[in-house]
């Protein structure tokens, strides 16, 4: 059933420019690792689609970057205070991968620290502008950490599953370099359940709507 | 008083639990052929509302018939059925094939999306084509955004819609915060959200005193006490539309709160709530026939013939 719950802050720690947000669990389930919910923003009248970047027990964690009013007021939040929770949404990453490779870049790192977790920690590549940012890179296990000029394409081995998020040139340039990656998109949300057909990205050549189809989706 | 979804503002077949907590589901806009809609980005946050401008995608009329419309009729509970076009022609074509079908309550009339090049010159030519085709109660969804939206209300009336469902988007720019470009691919949108409610009101208020009509209101319902507002400026019915997408459990949150308004206000049912901010101005309801009579139709009402 979708339902928004109502959950409280119970920490929030700055990660580089990004805010690691966590928030009690209690029923809601987490989800499978790249699946999103739709977070309320204090003061907005949308909510914003957040992977979720970490399970701890009894805790949902999403990394937020600021860089619009939603974001920026998500960030703002304290604990004690309250968030309304809806999700977990969407479809997430088929772990179901024999030599997997996380690869990430920027705020993409977002859903990687809990896909880690699920994988059992295999390797990873995260590409970052600054050292700033690229101290979310503590978030994932085993990660090799790459900052512009560099890019991850760079520093990606051959053979692997990989798993992706970033931003859609860094998408695009992993997709040419694997064709099995499992990629996960981005794009901007009202509702998250198909309600509002806002999000669309093109998918097999058709406008779809990515809280239906993805947000992971098959780089072929 | 029925509480429904505002067209375009939920997928029954994506969220069917959300549509059975509504009194009926409004289709996405249904047109002839099959559309893509407009390129991303759709949609966009302002101060007071959303834009959107998503562009009348749907699958088309005959897979709509032939899909979808089975799979809604398993939902069991009322479709109305939003038709879309760039023609009569269009509309009476959609018309034609959605009336015929015993799954459908209500068609309602897209007169007035905003997101798409192509609008209706002419609201009563189209509402009496359609009622030549069908048997099916007919609401005209009309814009506010018209010069004189009595004139539009009443050429509906007169050539032959059921009722009315006030009101659609309006235009609406949002540019940017750093590049200072339009945030939507196609530059202006739909305005929806808190930004509507006084223009939704304002429609309601107007169509009420103008026609006999039934009207539904929709327009920045967000809450019961905004439920409540459009009926007393003479909805029979309410929409909710841009709520939904923050709140999926929107609906019947909002009738909980509607109850809990008329309790405090003393007023019976919603249904006793409907024109009463007319009481005043007019001292009696009564007045709603002769200011009717009264008002001669001009020119601009678009009335066929």
């Amino acid at each position: 059933m979708l339902r928004r719950e109502r959950r409280s802050v119970v920490a929030t720690e700055a990660i580089g420019p990004y805010t690691l947000l966590r928030v009690e669990r209690g029923t809601v389930d987490p989800g499978r690792p790249g699946q999103f919910f739709m977070l309320e923003a204090p003061g907005r009248l949308l909510p914003r689609p957040m992977s979720l970047a970490l399970a701890p027990p009894g805790e949902l964690a999403f990394l937020i970057d600021p860089i619009g009013p939603g974001t920026r007021a998500l960030c703002t939040l304290a604990p004690g205070d309250e968030v309304g929770v809806l999700g977990p949404l969407g479809n997430g990453f088929d772990l179901d991968v024999e030599r997997p490779l996380l690869v990430g870049g920027g705020i993409g790192v977002a859903p990687l620290p809990y896909l880690s977790e699920r994988l059992g920690g295999p390797p990873a590549v995260l590409g970052f502008r600054t050292s700033w940012h690229a101290e979310a890179a503590e978030l994932v296990p085993n990660a090799e950490v790459v900052l512009e000029p560099t890019y991850v394409t760079e520093a990606m081995p051959a053979g692997r599953d990989v798993l992706a998020c970033g931003p859609e040139p860094m998408l695009e340039a992993v997709r040419r370099l694997a064709p099995t990656a499992q990629l996960a998109w981005e794009a901007p949300m009202a509702c998250g359940y198909g309600a509002c057909y806002g999000c669309v990205v093109e998918i097999d050549g058709e406008l779809k709507r990515l809280c239906m189809e993805g947000p992971v989706l098959a780089a072929a | 008083m029925r509480l429904l979804n505002a067209s375009g503002c939920l997928d029954a077949l994506a969220a069917p639990e959300v549509a059975r907590t509504l009194d009926a589901y409004v289709t996405k806009t249904v047109t002839p052929l099959p559309r893509e809609g407009n390129a991303p980005v759709r949609i966009a946050e302002t101060e007071l509302g959303m834009l959107n401008a998503i562009g009348l995608a749907n699958p088309g009329v005959d897979a709509f018939v032939g899909d979808h419309l089975p799979r809604l009729a398993e939902l069991g509970m009322p479709l109305w059925v939003s038709v879309g076009g760039f023609s009569v022609e269009d509309y009476v074509h959609v018309a034609e094939r959605v009336g015929s079908r015993d799954e459908v309550e209500t068609l309602e009339l897209n007169l007035s999306c905003p997101n798409v090049d192509e609008v209706p010159e002419n609201v009563g030519e189209v509402v009496a084509a359609v009622r030549a085709v069908t048997g099916k109660p007919i609401y005209a969804k009309l814009s506010a955004a018209v010069p004189d939206l009595g004139a539009t209300a009443r050429a509906a009336e007169a050539a032959g819609a059921d009722g009315l469902s006030l009101v659609n988007t309006v235009k609406g720019l949002a540019l940017d915060e750093r590049t200072l470009q339009p945030v939507l691919a196609r530059g202006a949108g739909g305005l929806s959200g808190p930004a509507l409610r006084p223009i939704a009101m304002a429609a309601v208020h107007t169509c009420f005193r103008e026609t006999r009509l039934p009207i539904v209101g929709m327009g920045g319902v967000a809450r019961g006490r905004h439920a409540l507002e459009l009926l007393a400026a003479g909805a029979g019915d309410v929409a909710i539309g841009t709520a939904l997408f923050s709140d999926p459990a929107a609906a019947r949150r909002i009738r909980g709160e509607l109850e809990a308004e008329l309790a405090a206000l003393g007023i019976v049912s919603a249904d006793n709530a409907v024109g009463l901010a007319h009481r005043s101005a007019d001292s009696t309801l009564d007045q709603r026939s002769r200011l009717l009579l009264e008002k001669p139709l001009h020119m601009g009402a678009n009335l066929p013939g």
